[in-house]
């Protein structure tokens, strides 16, 4: 019977053992319990005996070997037993031990911790993409600090689309808290509303206490873009009232065809009109960059839309390739998306003129603020009622005054009044926006 | 219903115990002839003999250690060590035989015991006569941890002790024995693991029990004057812990108040606050709080014990500053 | 102390009748003697993990011991327990599963070495804390005393015991409540590495327990029929309810405290002189003077249990670990469990 001699375990923390002395050799007779060698651990040494007799018959470590606990040492077997197997000494793995990998110290096995981690992942492109310059209602170059809400207000405005960064919190230090949230307005979900429906639900006042109040991020940006656009372009307004009967009479024609969320609203029209009059008065497409103005390509035409406690104005993107319907479409989406904080870069970043609406409101007319880096603006008012003389009678027709306002560094007024010029013809022929 | 003392409630069971399992004797220092030192047991030599009621030498580790034995053999011993401060003493026999015999014997062995002892502090009886250790207790498994409030608590929660086949260390407050509460008269059980809503609220979630439930609840009617609506939550017992009920109650106000006696470090409130953050981290509107024990060892002045332990204003405060 | 001297015992054992089964005796030291080898062996050969603490040498006082207790008497013992687990008839195919730690082992591979438990058998550990199973021997005893029975309770010790708290506590509890306890320390005179000389003010640990009024032996821990003659003679009052008595059982283990220990502590030459009083070799001896038994029986028995340890060392390596998922089962006793 052939008796594998291991280095022993000795002790819990043993891994490996040096062989100091043989003190038995080849050929010689052992008996169970007889000490066969001696060993070194690093606590001490120790002898080591034969767990079973017979006839010493190979050494495979040598005197002086370090060998990891488990490993074989020498056979000890009947003078008959073929031990060829063991000829390459200790490399051949232990017959009898063979379910155990040499047995260390401790009980456990190597474990998956002991691989390498994999590399991490190379970074995405994502954050390749430059820091955009900032849009209206969005941080300056340097990165917001991060949000003090906590963490029931983030999960109820996430729910409900809600934009934190509008909010401010009445916990303790600032922290936006549930309260906050849950009196925050639910977003405004339809476009700006059609005409002659009801007066849409006014914006909430926000509920100011007396004494100083903080501004939020929003508003910082918006009193910086406005003071800038204020200081550096010289506007200069036009005004003109549009005859927009034949304009509504179309657009409830072209409604009946339509799903219902795909409708058409006064605004589409306006800004299929700009797009159009842009194309054909290329010099109110273009940006200021410092003292170079860039000429454009496509219409990007910005939408203003209200939002608690400020506004953003995104861009609809090449309008004067689109038709109507597709833009009806898009400015209803990114309405929705404005008020969830989901608007793309672009939008954000390349409008080239700008639309600004408060038709919805009864105002009569809007003169507006020209957007950095853009050179013009077009106010919109309400659609009115008005007498007007046709055919030498006075008769009821519907009239929406509307604004242009300019930078006199880029055109004149005389440009400027073929441009607006055109506009008011598109809309009082609505066909011209479909052909 | 009859309005009797918590000592009153822990006799009550006590005796229904001896009456109906002759298995049940009752071991500990001074519980016979001198009636025991928070007179729980006052009366019961008389009325059991001394099989039934043994008063023991002052040798914490043999007298745990061989209420164990005795219920290894199938007996349903309570021990009762006069204070929680000189269950140190035994703190061996109880973390290395009872809570493991079952477990280690591979489910043959039961520990049918129950462990009854005083805890808490507010007496003046110095450093080491005011340890509140529950949560080292509650920190084994294999143990059961039962930290009664009220009368009505102690009654219902030591039925259950006794009917229980694993080891319950049942842990009394010094300064509740003559608390005053309803109590029915009849026997009844209280489960383990199941909180008490002592008072519904909205605004904030505080949780305690034993002494400090009390502190929780004055501290409630004090807010609740300032238009702040406390929900009180009594745990009852730490281990098993009540945790579906603290998350509900926390969903429910969004913020959390643990109010213990113990030492605040490494105390059970931390415990607590760690299953509120991460299974109910989206429901908070604050972190979670701790009105603890303060880490010092316990003083003998009036003022400074006072100072060391969590008072209604400190509760009152915290919540203030949560809301 | 009664001290009874070689002569009385010698007349007690022939006056007792049949007095015990010398063959049986035998027979369960040899079976103790090649389990410890084998489970050696096995923890050499990496089978077997954490502390190893084997009985050899002390063989008589286990078997001696609880030969002369009935089988329901209980038996607490401390972490060298695999020669009283074996003496009280646990099979060494599960004591040896559970040294490897398989699910089939004495106690499912929860307890390890240290913690075997046998209900059935009326074996109930295995403890790891020196002294701290004493206040449970007193509590089963208690136990038996409070229901009425006229069944012990027998708590093993080392002379490592005799300086903790515990001992005392144990001792004067029992005594004072005259406990049905039977406390046989066995003093191999090492607390692990540490001569009981260098640290006890009273070295005679008889006398540690005549000072609580306990009536103490010291008997012959390397001489099998000493120490049944002195535990049959001995339960008999602690049955009768006359309180506790204390055997100290003086032996020697052949090998170290554990396996990891290197033995600096104790010279050669003293473990050679108590090698020559193996009480395995003297038990065989005094058989083979009497004629009681030959050379071939005791060559047969040999080969027997070379195939029983054989056997047990097979089982063990065949049998499953525990699986993973039985990680929580009986923290807590179920009341579904009944």
């Amino acid at each position: 019977m052939i008796s594998e001699v291991v280095m022993p375990q000795m002790g819990a923390d043993m891994t490996e053992g040096t062989v100091l002395r043989w003190l038995k050799h080849e050929g010689e007779a052992v008996t169970r319990g007889e000490i066969i060698a001696e060993i070194e651990t690093d606590k001490a040494n120790v002898e080591i005996e034969a767990f079973e007799g017979g006839v010493f018959r190979k050494a495979i470590a040598s005197e002086g070997d370090v060998v990891p606990v488990g490993q074989i040492i020498a056979i000890v077997a009947a003078p008959e037993d073929d031990i060829s197997r063991y000829a390459n000494g200790a490399a051949a793995a232990p017959a009898t031990d063979a379910k155990r990998a040499p047995a260390t110290g401790a009980p456990a096995q190597t474990t998956p911790y002991d691989e390498r981690p994999p590399t991490p992942p190379a970074p995405t492109a994502r954050r390749a993409e430059p820091v955009p310059p900032a849009p209206p209602a969005a941080e300056p170059q340097t990165a917001p600090p991060r949000l003090r809400a906590s963490p029931v207000a983030r999960r109820i405005a996430d729910e409900r689309g809600i934009d934190l960064r509008l909010l401010r919190g009445t916990g303790p230090d600032g922290r936006i808290i549930k309260r906050d949230v849950e009196s925050a307005p639910a977003p405004v979900t339809s476009a700006p509303p059609p005409q002659r429906a009801a007066p849409p639900a006014p914006l909430p006042a926000p509920t100011v206490a007396s004494g100083r109040l903080v501004p939020s991020k929003m508003r910082q940006a918006i009193a910086r873009r406005m003071a800038q656009s204020k200081r550096e372009a010289p506007h200069y307004y036009l005004l003109l009232d549009v005859d927009m009967t034949d304009a509504m009479a179309f657009r409830k024609q072209a409604n009946a065809a339509l799903a219902e969320d795909a409708r058409i609203t006064v605004n589409d029209l306006v800004v299929k009109a700009c797009a159009i009059a842009l194309q054909r008065h290329p010099m109110f497409n273009v940006t200021i960059d410092g003292e170079q103005l860039i000429a454009h390509d496509a219409q990007n035409v910005c939408i203003a839309i209200a939002l608690d406690g400020g506004l953003i104005a995104p861009a609809l993107l090449d309008t004067g390739r689109k038709p109507l319907a597709q833009i009806a479409r898009e400015a209803s989406d990114l309405a929705a998306r404005a008020r969830g904080g989901a608007l793309r870069q672009p939008e954000l970043t390349e409008g080239t003129f700008s639309i600004t609406n408060l038709g919805a409101y009864g105002v009569e007319a809007l003169i507006g603020i020209i957007q950095p880096p853009q050179t013009a603006i077009l106010g919109v008012g309400t659609v009115m009622p008005r007498p007007a003389v046709r055919d030498g009678g006075v008769v009821a027709r519907d009239v929406m005054k509307v604004a242009l306002s300019a930078d006199h560094r880029v055109t004149d007024g005389a440009l400027g009044a073929q441009f607006l010029g055109e506009i008011k013809r598109l809309l009082e022929q609505p066909l011209a926006l479909v052909l | 219903m009859p309005d009797i003392t918590y000592r009153e409630a822990l006799r009550q069971t006590l005796r229904y115990q001896l009456q109906h399992d002759e298995r049940v004797f009752l071991m500990g220092e001074d519980i016979g002839a001198y009636g025991g030192s928070y007179a729980v047991t006052k009366g019961f030599l008389e009325e059991f003999g001394e099989r039934r009621v043994k008063d023991t030498p002052i040798a914490e580790s043999v007298v745990v250690g061989a209420g164990i034995g005795a219920a290894m053999a199938g007996l349903r011993p309570m021990v009762e060590l006069m204070t929680i401060n000189f269950s140190l003493l035994a703190i061996d026999q109880i973390v290395n035989n009872a809570s493991k015999l079952h477990y280690m014997s591979n489910g043959q062995i039961d520990v049918p015991l129950v462990i009854r002892m005083a805890g808490g502090a507010g007496s003046q009886l110095g450093a080491q006569h005011s340890h509140s250790l529950e949560s080292w207790y509650a920190h084994v498994p294999g143990l059961k941890v039962v930290v009664p409030a009220t009368p009505y608590d102690a009654k219902g929660l030591l039925m259950t002790a006794f009917q229980d086949d694993n080891p319950v260390i049942f842990i009394e407050h010094t300064a509740l024995y003559a608390s005053k509460g309803d109590v029915p008269e009849e026997p009844y059980s209280l489960p383990f693991g199941k909180a008490e809503v002592y008072r519904a609220g909205t605004d904030v979630t505080l949780i305690g029990y034993s002494g400090s439930l009390h502190q929780a609840f004055r501290a409630a009617k004090q807010l609740e004057a300032e238009g702040i609506d406390c929900e009180v939550l009594n745990l009852r017992t730490l281990r098993p812990l009540d945790t579906d009920a603290i998350l509900a109650s926390v969903r429910k106000t969004n913020r959390a108040v643990v109010i213990e006696d113990d030492w605040e470090f490494g105390g059970f409130g931390g415990e607590i606050a760690a299953i509120i953050q991460e299974h109910a981290f989206d429901d908070l509107d604050a972190p979670v709080l701790r009105c603890s024990g303060a880490d010092v060892p316990m003083p003998y002045a009036a003022e400074l014990e006072q100072a060391a332990l969590p008072q209604e204003a400190d509760i009152v405060r915290l919540v203030r500053s949560m809301v | 102390m009664t001290r009874v001297t070689q002569q009385q015992r010698a007349d007690a054992r022939g006056s007792a009748g049949a007095g015990p089964d010398r063959l049986q005796l035998l027979h369960t030291m040899m079976k103790i003697r090649r389990f410890e080898e084998k489970a050696a062996e096995m923890y050499a050969r990496g089978r077997i993990h954490g502390f190893l603490h084997l009985y050899i040498g002390q063989e008589a006082v286990a078997t001696g011991a609880i030969a002369a207790l009935r089988p329901d008497d209980y038996i607490v013992s401390h972490y060298r327990e695999h020669g009283h687990a074996i003496a009280r008839g646990l099979e060494p195919n599960r004591i040896m599963a559970e040294l490897f730690g398989k699910e089939t082992g004495v106690t499912g591979g929860r307890g390890g070495s240290m913690h075997l438990f046998d209900v059935a058998k009326s074996f109930l550990g295995g403890y790891a804390i020196v002294a701290g199973h004493m206040p449970l021997a007193c509590g089963l005893a208690l136990a038996e005393q409070y229901k009425g029975t006229d069944r012990i309770a027998v708590n093993f010790l080392g002379d490592g015991a005799v300086n903790e708290g515990e001992f005392h506590e144990a001792l004067n509890l029992a005594a004072v409540w005259k406990l049905p306890v039977l406390f046989i320390c066995e003093n191999n005179r090492y607390g692990m590495g540490t001569d009981i000389r260098r640290v006890s003010s009273v070295v005679e640990v008889y006398k540690r327990a005549e000072a609580y009024g306990i009536e103490s032996e010291q008997v012959d821990g390397m001489n099998v029929l000493d120490v049944y003659e002195a535990a049959a003679r001995l339960a008999k009052p602690v049955r009768a309810g006359e309180g506790p008595r204390f055997i100290e059982a003086m032996c020697y283990r052949f090998r170290g405290h554990s396996t990891a220990d290197a033995e600096f502590y104790r010279s050669k030459d003293e473990v050679e002189r108590w090698r020559r009083l193996d009480p395995i070799d003297r038990l065989q001896k005094q058989m083979l003077d009497d004629g009681a038994i030959d050379e071939e029986t005791i060559r047969t028995i040999a080969a027997e249990l070379e195939d029983v340890t054989r056997e047990a060392a097979e089982f063990a390596e065949q049998s499953p670990a525990p699986p993973a998922e039985s990680l929580y089962r009986d923290v807590y006793k179920d009341p579904a469990d009944a």
